[in-house]
């Protein structure tokens, strides 16, 4: 009978983080931060088609950055699980904190007995009916969650970013001026970043149910520019 | 709630009442009888108008001789651009209401874009059919669906039978018991021209003739104030009527009669 070879579980640990940390890092950023209507989502997507920013509820809104199949799934998977509980009880009781409990069981699930970890890193975003109630929840690929503030980014290279974004926060920003400095955040000192490269939704504080709305293009173009 | 978890082959895709049923949240219809007693939803009618199609029905739900609810909203808005109204067993209907609009955002949610207007009244036409076991038993749902295509630019409107057989109507369509009354009025004053006010003013005036005439019906209620849900739906959407505009409405009407 053949042995597996022993791995010291530190050994297996870090191996499974660097591998998730290098799928993530491969792909490019988002940051949600509050401005002065609630929380506006922006990532770096080229793509007009495959989102990484969306609805899952009211007030709740899901970004993902990474393998786009793996942070797709665990959305659906948030939607359901959103829907369900609303039909069941009532649309009051869903809540942005439960949610990310659920998805650091599944991805710390996933982490420890998955052959392969999740190469994604997720935002559960809620707003609330001030800004104090605003909720940001970080979800990393091994089921950490970290209740931020203010701001959140996800994704690789974020210290450089938090660095560019950080001394610029203020919640009291309009939106245009809040995309702004995302999307300075975003580009860094070397390069710039148009409309077309960005993808943008805001979970504004209103009187609609569902507070979930995309930034269309032209709109975003008339942000940066001012 | 646990998150739903399926395997690629076995997954319900944006197909909320699927979901609804693996979870085990459906209920088992085959028990449901007329013998119950349920209270019964009355008269609905809509109507569409120049740029738009407008929906409206009383308030009143019924069991046998007695009026069970005054205040039941058997128009709901399902999503931005359109709106169900309802006739029949109240209970399984509002469930139907419920899990259609439910349907309609879910799909929206899950696959980034809503359906076509064709598909949400294909969707409800199976929601209905679903029913037919209930149906059998008494408790008839009789769905009336309106909204305004932004693919064709135009307000649309569809009935049902209990079979989930649906019918595109071209001018207007009323359901429930004073159906008969408030479609008439309806058929007598419609124009394929009628401004949005206008049409607002004819709708009024069929449920109050409903009213009039059918005892399951309930007129307009200045006392408690509560009055019938009339809404139009056109390119921007949505909108409810007001009270206080439809008390106007109701005000005048009355002083019509009275000065007949």
């Amino acid at each position: 009978m053949s042995m597996p070879f022993y791995v010291p579980p530190e050994q297996m640990m870090k191996e499974k983080a660097d591998f998730a940390r290098k799928g993530i890092a491969r792909g490019r950023a988002l940051i949600a931060l509050q401005y002065i209507n609630g929380i506006v989502l922006v990532a770096e997507n080229p793509s007009n088609n495959l989102r990484k920013i969306s609805e899952i509820y009211d007030r709740i809104a899901f970004a993902g950055v990474g393998k786009y199949n793996e942070f797709d799934q665990l959305r659906q998977m948030g939607v359901r699980a959103a829907d369900l509980t609303g039909y069941q009880f009532s649309r009051a009781d869903v809540e942005g904190r439960g949610l990310a409990n659920q998805y650091a069981q599944i991805m710390g699930q996933a982490f420890t007995h998955e052959s392969k970890p999740l190469e994604v890193e997720i935002l559960i975003a809620e707003v609330g009916l001030t800004a104090s109630a605003d909720r940001l929840f970080h979800v990393t690929y091994d089921g950490t969650v970290v209740d931020e503030s203010q701001s959140c980014i996800l994704g690789g290279d974020t210290e450089a970013i938090s660095a560019r974004l950080l001394p610029t926060l203020d919640p009291n920003a309009e939106l245009s001026v809040a995309v702004q400095k995302a999307a300075v955040a975003l580009a860094g000192p070397d390069r710039s970043l148009t409309a077309e490269d960005l993808e943008v939704a805001t979970l504004a504080r209103g009187t609609e149910r569902r507070c979930f709305v995309r930034v269309d293009e032209a709109q975003v173009a008339l942000f940066l520019q001012a | 709630m646990s998150m739903p978890v399926f395997s690629a082959a076995n997954d319900p895709g944006a197909n909320f009442l699927e979901l609804v049923r693996r979870v085990g949240l459906s209920p088992d219809m085959s028990q449901w009888s007329e013998s119950l007693g349920v209270p019964h939803a009355t008269t609905c009618v809509a109507l569409r108008y120049s740029n738009g199609v407008l929906i409206a029905g009383d308030r009143r739900a019924t069991s046998g001789n007695w009026i069970s609810h005054r205040g039941m909203e058997k128009v709901v808005q399902t999503d931005r651009h359109s709106a169900v109204a309802i006739s029949g067993a109240a209970g399984p209907a509002m469930e139907m209401i419920k899990l259609f609009a439910l349907q309609l955002e879910h799909y929206e949610k899950m696959e980034g874009r809503s359906l076509s207007l064709e598909g949400k009244a294909n969707q409800l036409s199976s929601m209905v059919r679903n029913n037919l076991p209930a149906a059998m038993q008494g408790m008839v749902v009789m769905p009336l669906f309106a909204g305004y295509d932004l693919l064709a630019s135009q307000g649309r409107l569809w009935d049902y039978d209990a079979t989930g057989g649906r019918y595109e109507e071209r001018e207007y369509v009323a359901i429930g018991s004073g159906s008969m009354h408030a479609g008439t009025v309806v058929k007598v004053g419609w124009k394929s021209d009628l401004s949005a006010s206008d049409a607002i003013t004819l709708a009024c005036r069929s449920l109050w003739e409903a009213a009039d005439a059918d005892s399951a019906t309930g007129g307009p209620d200045a006392l408690r104030g509560v009055y019938p849900i009339v809404a139009t739906i056109d390119e921007s959407g949505w909108n409810k009527v007001s009270d206080d505009t439809l008390a106007t409405i109701f005000e005048t009407i009355a002083q019509e009669v009275r000065s007949r």
